[in-house]
């Protein structure tokens, strides 16, 4: 693999690495999500650095040339990191569904309490 | 109404308890008397709800699931917000010793410690239940480990949920700083750089809860991975001033 290349690759794993490392320190990403990204990272260092196995892997995958097997790795856990957010996000509009029904219940229960409250100004009450 | 309020609070968090607490909550009355009994009851399909009513304690009931720390933290929230000067947390299936909520509260109360732990591997240890698998032991024992070396402070047992605290640590806990997956270690830590005291205290715990809601896959390879990212990057964080009145 050119040395451009792999330097590329290298600098830009550990950038990423850093990001994500910076946005959980900032309580911007929560540490759930944050380990796909960093086994993401970590993986593409790992294959750009250590070029016997970036070899290995690009043999064993079937692949052309190493930067495939980079290029590979990178959409897979692309992938797995929108798999992650899809089922999350099932979860949280089930969730914001229950939550606004019962909301909306809770206001009306509200509603017909406040319509029997004692000394409330007569005029204002329906029954 | 108010002004006869206590000043110490019991919160419990519980996930299909039914079974567990009118006997949790019947041990607390008798060791605490002085205190006000709250339930969260997080989603529960059984009747945790009904039973901790029926044996007089108060309950709020979440929607669905959230969670073991956050459930506590709603309770956090409760105790904060109607002014609860003291707070005791335990567990609703019976593996927290009730006879030790005097042995938590007091030094919180007397000003020794603004949070006291209660912790099941000490001198109490015999007279509990309490028996953990080789794996969990040794990655609790790693975890304290870990924290007393950080807090410059022997900790014993940094997973311990049996905690006794004072309003200034229940404003921190309330906040959005406290870690709702797993309130463990990096609490403590983050505890201790803010400045607040913490103690530990001996207490006898018991192998109950089969149940694994408050177990909260401690020692699992995630557990392990999100402890150690949160407390290395807690390291790495400002201390938010505000949250220090």
């Amino acid at each position: 693999m050119p040395l451009r290349q792999k330097l590329f690759a290298i600098f830009i794993s550990l950038a990423l690495l850093m990001l994500i490392i910076e946005l959980v320190r900032r309580r911007k990403l929560r540490e759930e999500y944050s380990w796909l990204w960093l086994l993401t990272a970590l993986i593409i260092l790992f294959l750009a650095s250590w070029h016997h196995l970036l070899i290995y892997v690009t043999s064993f995958i079937g692949a052309g040339l190493p930067t495939s097997t980079l290029f590979f790795f990178s959409l897979v856990f692309l992938f797995l990191i929108a798999i992650q957010f899809s089922i999350r996000i099932s979860q949280l509009t089930n969730q914001i569904k229950t939550l606004v029904q019962e909301n909306g219940l809770l206001h009306k229960r509200i509603d017909e309490l406040e319509e029997n409250v004692p000394g409330k100004d007569e005029a204002e009450q329906i029954k | 109404m108010d002004k006869n309020r206590k000043d110490t609070l019991v919160l419990i968090p519980a996930f299909n308890e039914g079974k567990n607490l009118r006997e949790v909550i019947s041990g607390i009355r008798q060791s605490c008397p002085e205190a006000d009994i709250l339930v969260i009851n997080d989603g529960s399909l059984d009747n945790t709800s009904e039973a901790a009513i029926k044996a007089g304690a108060e309950v709020i009931n979440l929607s669905f699931k959230l969670g073991y720390g956050a459930a506590l933290q709603t309770g956090f929230k409760y105790a904060l917000h109607k002014g609860y000067k003291y707070l005791l947390q335990m567990d609703g299936d019976g593996q927290h010793d009730s006879a030790y909520l005097q042995n938590l509260l007091h030094p919180v109360k007397s000003g020794e410690t603004d949070l006291a732990i209660g912790s099941r591997f000490s001198s109490e240890r015999e007279k509990g239940t309490y028996k953990a698998g080789f794996m969990k032991r040794t990655g609790m024992k790693i975890f304290a480990a870990i924290t007393s070396v950080l807090i410059r402070q022997k900790i014993t047992d940094a997973t311990s949920g049996y905690q006794a605290m004072n309003s200034k640590v229940l404003k921190i806990y309330s906040s959005d700083i406290y870690p709702v997956d797993f309130p463990d270690a990096d609490v403590l830590i983050m505890l201790h750089r803010m400045g607040f005291r913490i103690q530990e205290v001996p207490v006898a715990m018991h192998q109950n809860g089969s149940n694994q809601y408050m177990h909260r896959g401690m020692v699992s390879f995630y557990y392990v991975f999100k402890m150690l990212l949160s407390i290395f990057v807690d390291s790495l964080r400002k201390i938010p001033k505000e949250l220090l009145s």
